[in-house]
């Protein structure tokens, strides 16, 4: 009997067959910037102690926290700890925490400060030899993009972004990339200079969420769904986002930002890909991306932006039992600010399959609720053999993938009422994840930590995609831009200005209530 | 809300069934899967939490059938929880007596979800050919526990194996999936070198580490062998040995702490903590098609195991397995290195840090850090 052979693209103890088997990340370890802000705290460190619960993360997994501020490494401690306790996902294990804890290090320090990043560097290489992280180091970046450069540079300055023999090295950018198509080139140019294309990994939090990605297993793992996918049976597509809270306290980076920038160029637009794509070849990275790439190359703005177009900005008003201020009046917004917290937009796709089928895309603040859903809504029967007073109340079928909350996907179709007479009014057919599935689907930053450690990208936007994002806002924020005026008012709790309902009704459809 | 039934027949659970859904909304359509738990009386409580911890992952139907006296008349009682009684899912249960308690499948066909899987599981006594039990071959899954089946581990997973049908799994199974995934993650990492022999060191009671055992024996093809520690411990560890060393995973008996120890690297402590029985059985029903490695190490793997009798002691001196006690002291050792305050009772006492510091005195703190570091380097 000889022993199996063992080489580093065949171990004999995987096998494709075994899906139990977890996908436990090689050694390494992470290094946090940012570690003060909320996403960290309330997002990104509770999910890796959910990986290291799960027992996803590998022994002598370290974590390495960066941030300007006079701590020790168990002050840091502290930190994760409370987050942990208050945000983590699955329940809190003594001996999960303290393998965890022990790999907990910090490093004070400014961006520009030379020391701060020798130290950092000296950290990383104590980890290697004290707890066996590989030399294998993800960057977590989650700052401001305008620290990005002095970052980047600083890491390759004191040799951190340069990986030894047999080790790899990755950086983790969240979104905004960029504010426009030459600011988001410039980003990719800081950060490219650095680290190589496939060692860039751009977290979009909404792809990593289960309904998202389940998109593509109701599309191509069905038979039923997509021979209707097309424009003989879709008269049109609505994707919402909406969000019922206010801007908060991120006035700063709000402000001249704006909704179209914040959302529709990343989340909307990649739903939108993914409910438009074709069929990929396969589901690796570079299939997946290049039917995302080639429904955004394919997409036409309208020809009059004016009226393909609508933005708002909200005013005081009652959201649900709390009365709240206008979107001028919250601290920190600049007077007299132009900058729309509601955005609406029709676009085409042109392709054979989509010729004709307008996506209506939305996305706004102070909405009515905190909804995201991807709407393919039918046209109607060519032909009903009803009487008119029988089908009054019937509407058009519709598909809608619902993201969040209470994920899941929702079919609209017409049932008789029950009685003597002949009466077709909407019933909906409800799928329920959390119902079906797992109450505790883990959290889209887990999935997306973990792809980031396996080296794992297809969840992750190109640059590509991005720089193809902007290609189709910039037009409309020039037109906005030129334009100048301001956004106009609607009531908090409400859904959005007039001007968003003319930009359906000129189409002869409304917007869904979601 | 819990529902006696005394003295019932299916028709009637079956139509109470509705009711209930009428009454209190569409609660079990959506449910992906039934679940059939097949126990006795004195094992009939806990089973049933088990599987409600384990539907909160995968909303099911849960019919349990308890078979109670075989002598006297024919009966069935029923019960129907629903809503709080019975996490994500509605539960039946089903208590079976005289005659009919042989002819579970009878009355377990009327209440099966339409158009959805069937999972039956054993959480003792497991029959001696699952699929050839009636009720167990209605099921496209069968999972028995070969930790709760009486007899010698080896004698109960050499049964479980001749008989062995695609869709069969075992709870002791799904308890070493931790153990594999840190292996497997070992033997990812260079050096990439065969493994020519391989120690699993377990409780003689344990039939987790006999599957483990199999397994690396399907997978490594080579020898592999089994050392007995003390009754009760589980699995204590696991030596691959390599030309340039031994790859070792060791958890002490105390507990969930364990360390693995490779050559050229620095020992790493990991939390493998013992795996709760929801916890596998939500694991089990994640997938619903046969486990063919599974089978692999049970029918291919086991049979090659070497059993001999040496113990763990035994296996320690003969430099054929790690030492526990000496694993333990590392752990500790490392611990303390760690030197951070990691125990959540110290964390605890630990103040808030300030969140604001001056760019000075960080600039400082920065700079004194990188000295004292580059001092204990050289």
């Amino acid at each position: 009997m000889t022993p199996a052979r063992v080489t580093a693209d065949h171990n004999p103890l995987r096998d494709p067959r075994d899906k139990r088997l977890p996908r436990i990340a090689g050694p390494c370890s992470m290094v946090m910037f940012g570690v003060t802000g909320d996403l960290a705290r309330k997002k990104l460190m509770p999910a890796v102690y959910d990986l290291a619960n799960r027992g996803l993360l590998p022994p002598g997994f370290s974590l390495v926290g960066f941030a300007r501020r006079d701590w020790e490494d168990q002050d840091f401690g502290k930190i994760v700890y409370e987050s942990v306790k208050e945000h983590a996902r699955t329940p809190f294990r003594e001996d999960v925490w303290r393998t965890l804890a022990e790999g907990i290090r910090f490093v004070p320090g400014a961006f520009d400060d030379d020391a701060a990043f020798d130290l950092l560097a000296a950290t990383v290489a104590d980890l290697e030899e004290q707890r066996g992280t590989g030399g294998n180091v993800a960057f977590y970046l989650s700052i401001p993009p305008g620290s990005f450069a002095t970052v980047c540079q600083q890491l390759e300055r004191s040799g951190l972004s340069t990986p030894s023999e047999g080790s790899w090295r990755r950086v983790v950018i969240e979104k905004p990339f960029g504010h426009d198509l030459e600011s988001a080139r410039e980003l990719n140019d800081i950060v490219g200079s650095v680290f190589p294309a496939d060692a860039v990994f751009r977290i979009d939090h909404y792809l990593g969420k289960e309904t998202v990605q389940n998109i593509l297993a109701v599309r191509f793992a069905n038979m039923m769904f997509e021979p209707v996918w097309n424009n003989r049976y879709v008269d049109h597509v609505q994707i919402t986002m909406a969000e019922d809270i206010g801007i908060g306290g991120r006035a700063g980076y709000y402000d001249g930002i704006g909704a179209a920038r914040d959302v529709i160029q990343n989340h909307l637009l990649q739903l939108m890909a993914l409910t438009a794509m074709e069929e990929p070849v396969s589901f690796d990275a570079h299939h997946l991306r290049l039917e995302k790439e080639k429904v955004l190359s394919a997409v036409r703005l309208p020809e009059d932006l004016s009226t393909g177009t609508a933005r708002g900005q909200y005013a005081a008003g009652w959201q649900g039992g709390e009365e709240v201020v206008g979107y001028l009046e919250e601290d920190g917004v600049a007077a007299g600010s132009g900058t729309e917290t509601y955005a609406a937009v029709r676009l085409d796709v042109d392709t054979r399959r989509w010729a004709g089928v307008p996506f209506y895309l939305r996305t706004g603040k102070r909405l009515g609720k905190r909804v995201t859903e991807i709407a393919v809504v039918f046209r109607r029967a060519p032909h009903l053999p009803f009487t008119d007073t029988a089908t009054e109340e019937l509407g058009q079928n519709a598909v809608v993938i619902r993201v969040q909350p209470d994920e899941g996907v929702t079919l609209r179709f017409g049932a008789k009422v029950p009685g003597a007479q002949m009466e077709v009014r909407d019933v909906s057919m409800d799928f329920g994840y959390g119902r079906s599935f797992t109450e505790s689907s883990p959290e889209a930053y887990e999935r997306l930590i973990l792809d980031v450690l396996l080296g794992e990208p297809p969840l992750f936007p190109r640059h590509e995609e991005v720089e193809l994002s902007w290609r189709i806002l910039d037009p409309i924020e020039e037109h906005w831009g030129r334009r100048g005026g301001d956004p106009d008012q609607y009531e908090a709790g409400t859904w959005g200005p007039p001007s968003a309902d003319e930009l359906m009704r000129r189409d002869g459809r409304e917007w869904r209530l979601p | 809300m819990i529902v006696d039934l005394p003295n019932t027949s299916t028709q009637a659970v079956s139509k109470r069934l509705v009711k209930l859904r009428e009454d209190t909304g569409a609660m079990a359509l959506s449910r992906v899967l039934t679940l059939v738990v097949v126990v006795d009386e004195a094992e009939a409580e806990q089973a049933i939490d088990t599987a409600n911890d384990a539907s909160r992952q995968h909303p099911c139907r849960i019919i349990v059938v308890v078979t109670g006296n075989r002598r006297g008349t024919a009966r069935l009682d029923g019960q129907i929880r629903v809503g709080g009684d019975a996490g994500a899912s509605e539960v039946v249960v089903l208590r079976l007596y005289g005659p009919l308690a042989r002819h579970g499948r009878a009355v377990v066909t009327p209440l099966l979800l339409a158009d959805s899987p069937i999972v039956v599981w054993w959480p003792t006594d497991a029959p001696k050919d699952p699929s050839a039990d009636p009720v167990g071959a209605m099921g496209q899954r069968r999972i028995t526990d070969a930790s709760r089946t009486s007899g010698k581990p080896r004698t109960v997973l050499g049964r479980l194996a001749s008989a062995y049908a695609p869709g069969d799994t075992d709870l002791a199974w799904s308890r070493v999936t931790l153990w594999r995934g840190i292996l497997t993650a070992a033997l990812d990492q260079a050096p990439f070198e065969p493994v020519t022999e391989a120690t699993v060191v377990a409780a003689p009671d344990s039939p987790s580490g006999e599957l483990l055992a199999g397994w690396l024996s399907a997978r490594l093809r080579c020898p592999v062998r089994l050392a007995q520690s003390r009754r009760g411990t589980g699995i204590i560890s696991v030596r691959l040995v390599r030309d340039s060393g031994p790859v070792d995973l060791v958890r002490p008996e105390d507990g969930s702490t364990s360390m693995l120890r490779q050559p050229g690297q620095p020992d790493r402590t990991l939390a493998l903590p013992h795996r709760g029985d929801a916890e596998c059985l939500a694991d089990e029903l994640r997938r619903l098609d046969p486990d063919e490695v599974y089978e692999d190490a049970l029918t291919v793997g086991l049979p090659e195991v070497g059993s001999g009798r040496r113990s763990a002691t035994e296996a320690v001196r003969a430099g054929a397995a790690p030492s526990p006690a000496e694993a333990e002291k590392d752990t500790r050792r490392l611990r303390r290195a760690a030197g951070a305050a990691s125990s959540s009772a110290r964390v605890e006492k630990l103040p808030m840090p300030e969140d604001g510091a001056s760019s000075e005195s960080v600039q400082q703190a920065a700079a004194d850090r990188l000295a004292e570091m580059e001092e204990k380097r050289s």
